[in-house]
């Protein structure tokens, strides 16, 4: 056991961090948290990673992956995050692709992989309906076989990011009269397919980021189902386990924890720096030490991931912690900030003002944040879910 | 980056937790706790020619050369067993003093722990010194080339068993100064050193230590002004007691789980009751979390002196609250029987709430940690 890094470890950090200076978009610093910006804006660090060919760090070589240890991906992880960079967004490389790559035939890798390797092709995920949330297996929309094609027929709820989504993958009902989580497939659509319409639902800190996504007699060819008909609920499964792997977000939230010392070291209570208040330099303390506990967690799980082990229920665990821990910065950042949680800085922009908020910069959109961030314990299977899945796939309850 | 264990450390694990559970199991725990010694001298012994105590020692010590990560096995396993034996007061602390020592303390008392002859354990703690390791009434005067020591240790764990105390004491400055932190090795029958030696909650004895006017030579010296090799020592044995914590957390949650699969409640296992799932769920994540802060702690003893320190505090920490929630909510699943001195679900419990106040508790470190990140911060300024 040892914690160091091999020369040939610090010399990638090198390389890494140099190759980030000298390529990430000037435009882009500082938007790293922001969830409205334009489609450009969410793909050009993306293209410009696909290009020197590190856009997929976790996918095989073969496919177009680096071929890197789990140690240089955490290594990659920070250095992006100490400028905050815009990373590929996760619906493409993260979570379809790995279901492509394992499950897919030959003609749907040579088709899709190189689109999402590049970032010309944005993806969307179509899992979660106005009846099925949490409980993905209760869902409704039906894909009905027709000669060459599928027939969708359904609504999706929570599509985020559809507004600008070429692709998506979804999941039907392919055999209503099967038990719950048998009888449904795993279908790749082509978002400009007639009878599919995208309708954007505006959430609590007032960006839209997700949609209802209707579908009216969609007409998809059957080359587009992923693996055999009916076997959906295990690439599903598959892909959420993925999803989850990725969701710690530790190396942002140790940046984040930097900019809420800067933050606290400007904000002042009785004249004194808020950190060095003793109630509030705990909290930072707390938040820290959760934070090194969950690294460490994380690395335990990438370690055993290079030992050969897919990511299995422990990741339920990052997941749970990570987003406890992205949630609780945010809720410590708006305190942090005081009186100048209150304007609202996007309302502002609305008003035709050329000034975005007012107040120190910093304190914008620490109330957007944090509101935006309760979706973390909700979204990817919620936090309720990923306890009932420790509960029953590790303890056996 | 490596998180794998060598093969002796596996070896050590695995021939452990096999003497354990043939030798150490719950119902010969209670009768050796509740006996009028409270511990077995030939399982120290057994321990001994396991080469457990000679396992985190340099092979120029006398020890089979491993580390903090060894201690760490050897804890972990004592922690599920619930072993009693002073193993962290001997090996760890009083032996992260000893390797320091000078060659004839090695020659004289390393090897003699090694091994087994001598036992330790470590006088630091004061009636009204709480977690300060600078804290001291006790004082040590310089007479000649000898020190007089005059003070009350309180709480010294391991002591009625011990053949020789580690005993810190001032050599100068004021109470709670960082300077003239002495630390010296003290036979427990030298004149002038009385003891009362009780039991303490959870199955250990320890004894209140008085030294008037004990008088000590030269060679009982291991530092004059040591504060900081006092809070080395310490840290290693911080990390050594997590591991003990994760031992004691994996056993609590896997009997938690087993009595919960069990136990019957209207008419259903009340390990199908959901609230019931979730608070498991909870517990198994703070004990995974309690491992991964161990193995950081323990894998940064060697760093640099903030960092050490930084990363003791935060394991002990997150441990002590981890020990505290797992240890009620264990008692609480098991509902009236967790409150039975005849299960040993209540005895987990009460080694895990004893582990969050040994070497500093929650408030402690979270104070320790505090000051030191404000300082690092401030030195990141200049």
């Amino acid at each position: 056991m040892n914690l160091e890094f091999s020369p040939e470890e610090i010399a990638f950090r090198e390389e890494v961090r140099t190759f980030i200076e000298q390529n990430y978009p000037r435009e882009l610093v500082g938007l790293g948290n922001r969830e409205d910006l334009t489609r450009e804006q969410f793909l050009a660090w993306h293209k410009i990673l696909g290009k020197k060919g590190w856009s997929a760090p976790a996918w095989p070589k073969k496919y177009g992956g680096t071929g890197w240890t789990s140690t240089q991906r955490y290594i990659w992880s920070e250095e992006n995050a100490r400028v905050d960079a815009l990373m590929p967004l996760p619906f493409g490389i993260s979570m379809v692709a790995p279901v492509i790559y394992t499950f897919g035939n030959e003609e749907q890798k040579a088709r899709h992989l190189p689109g999402i390797l590049s970032g010309d092709v944005w993806w969307c995920q179509g899992y979660s309906e106005p009846g099925a949330g949490s409980d993905l297996a209760s869902l409704k929309t039906t894909a009905v076989r027709d000669g060459d094609y599928y027939v969708l027929n359904g609504q999706k709820t929570w599509t985020t990011l559809a507004q600008h989504a070429d692709w998506g993958f979804f999941l039907c009902r392919t055999d209503p009269s099967a038990k719950q989580q048998e009888g449904i497939s795993f279908i790749l659509v082509d978002m400009k397919t007639p009878g599919i319409e995208v309708r954007p639902i505006k959430l609590i800190d007032g960006t839209h980021e997700v949609n209802e996504t209707w579908l009216t007699d969609v007409r998809v060819p059957v080359e587009n189902l992923v693996g055999e008909e009916n076997k959906g609920w295990t690439y599903a499964k598959f892909l959420l386990a993925h999803e989850r792997s990725g969701i710690a977000g530790v190396a942002r939230s140790k940046r984040g924890i930097e900019r809420l010392r800067s933050i606290a070291s400007q904000e002042t209570l009785d004249g004194t720096p808020l950190i060095s208040t003793t109630d509030f330099a705990r909290k930072i303390s707390q938040l820290e030490i959760d934070l090194t506990a969950l690294e460490f967690t994380e690395l335990r799980t990438l370690a055993s991931e290079a030992a050969g082990h897919g990511p299995g229920p422990e990741s339920s665990i990052l997941k749970i912690k990570g987003t406890e821990i992205q949630q609780r910065l945010t809720e410590l950042t708006l305190e942090a900030v005081g009186n100048y949680g209150a304007p609202y800085a996007r309302g502002m922009d609305q008003s035709g003002s050329n000034e975005i908020g007012v107040g120190p910069e910093y304190s914008n959109f620490a109330a957007d944040s944090y509101f935006n961030m309760r979706k973390t314990s909700i979204y990817g299977g919620s936090n309720e879910i990923q306890r009932n899945i420790i509960s029953k796939m590790i303890l056996g309850l | 980056m490596d998180f794998n264990f060598t093969e002796e450390q596996t070896m050590i694990r695995d021939s452990l937790a096999r003497l354990i559970r043939e030798q150490y199991d719950f119902d010969t725990r209670r009768k050796v706790v509740a006996s009028k010694d409270g511990w077995r001298p030939e399982m120290w012994a057994q321990f001994a020619e396991l080469g457990l105590l000679a396992a985190p020692f340099s092979e120029e010590d006398g020890g089979l050369g491993g580390g903090p990560i060894d201690a760490m096995v050897v804890m972990e396993e004592f922690g599920k067993g619930l072993v009693v034996e002073p193993f962290l007061q001997t090996v760890v602390l009083a032996g992260g003093f000893l390797k320091r020592g000078t060659t004839a303390q090695k020659e004289d008392h390393l090897a003699a722990l090694v091994s087994g002859e001598r036992v330790f354990a470590f006088a630091y703690a004061e009636p009204k010194g709480r977690y300060n390791l600078a804290d001291l009434s006790t004082t040590a005067k310089k007479s000649g080339s000898d020190y007089v020591i005059n003070g009350h240790k309180a709480v010294v764990v391991g002591a009625p068993w011990a053949s020789h105390l580690i005993v810190t004491a001032r050599t100068g400055g004021a109470q709670r100064d960082a300077k003239g932190v002495g630390v010296f090795i003290v036979p427990k029958d030298a004149k002038g050193v009385t003891t009362r030696d009780y039991p303490t909650v959870d199955g250990r004895r320890a004894s209140e230590v008085y030294f008037e006017n004990v008088t000590v030579g030269a060679d009982a010296v291991i530092g004059e002004d040591s504060l900081g090799l006092v809070e080395q020592v310490t840290d290693e044995a911080i990390a050594a007691l997590c591991a003990e914590a994760c031992g004691a957390m994996k056993v609590a949650n896997a009997q938690t789980v087993d009595y919960a699969k069990t136990r019957k409640q209207f008419g259903t296992p009340i390990g199908k009751f959901q609230v019931l799932q979730h608070r498991m769920a909870d517990m198994f994540i703070e004990a995974e979390q309690s491992v991964s802060m161990t193995y950081m702690a323990t894998l940064k003893l060697d760093e640099d002196e903030v960092a050490r320190k930084k990363a003791a505090s935060a394991a002990k920490v997150r441990i002590g609250q981890a020990g505290r929630f797992v240890g009620q909510q264990a008692i609480q699943i098991h509902g009236g029987m967790g409150m039975t001195d005849e299960l040993a679900i209540g005895h987990y419990f009460k080694r895990l709430t004893m582990i969050d106040s040994e070497l500093g508790n929650v408030d402690h470190h979270l104070k320790r940690y505090t000051d030191l990140s404000a300082a690092d911060v401030a030195v990141a300024a200049e």
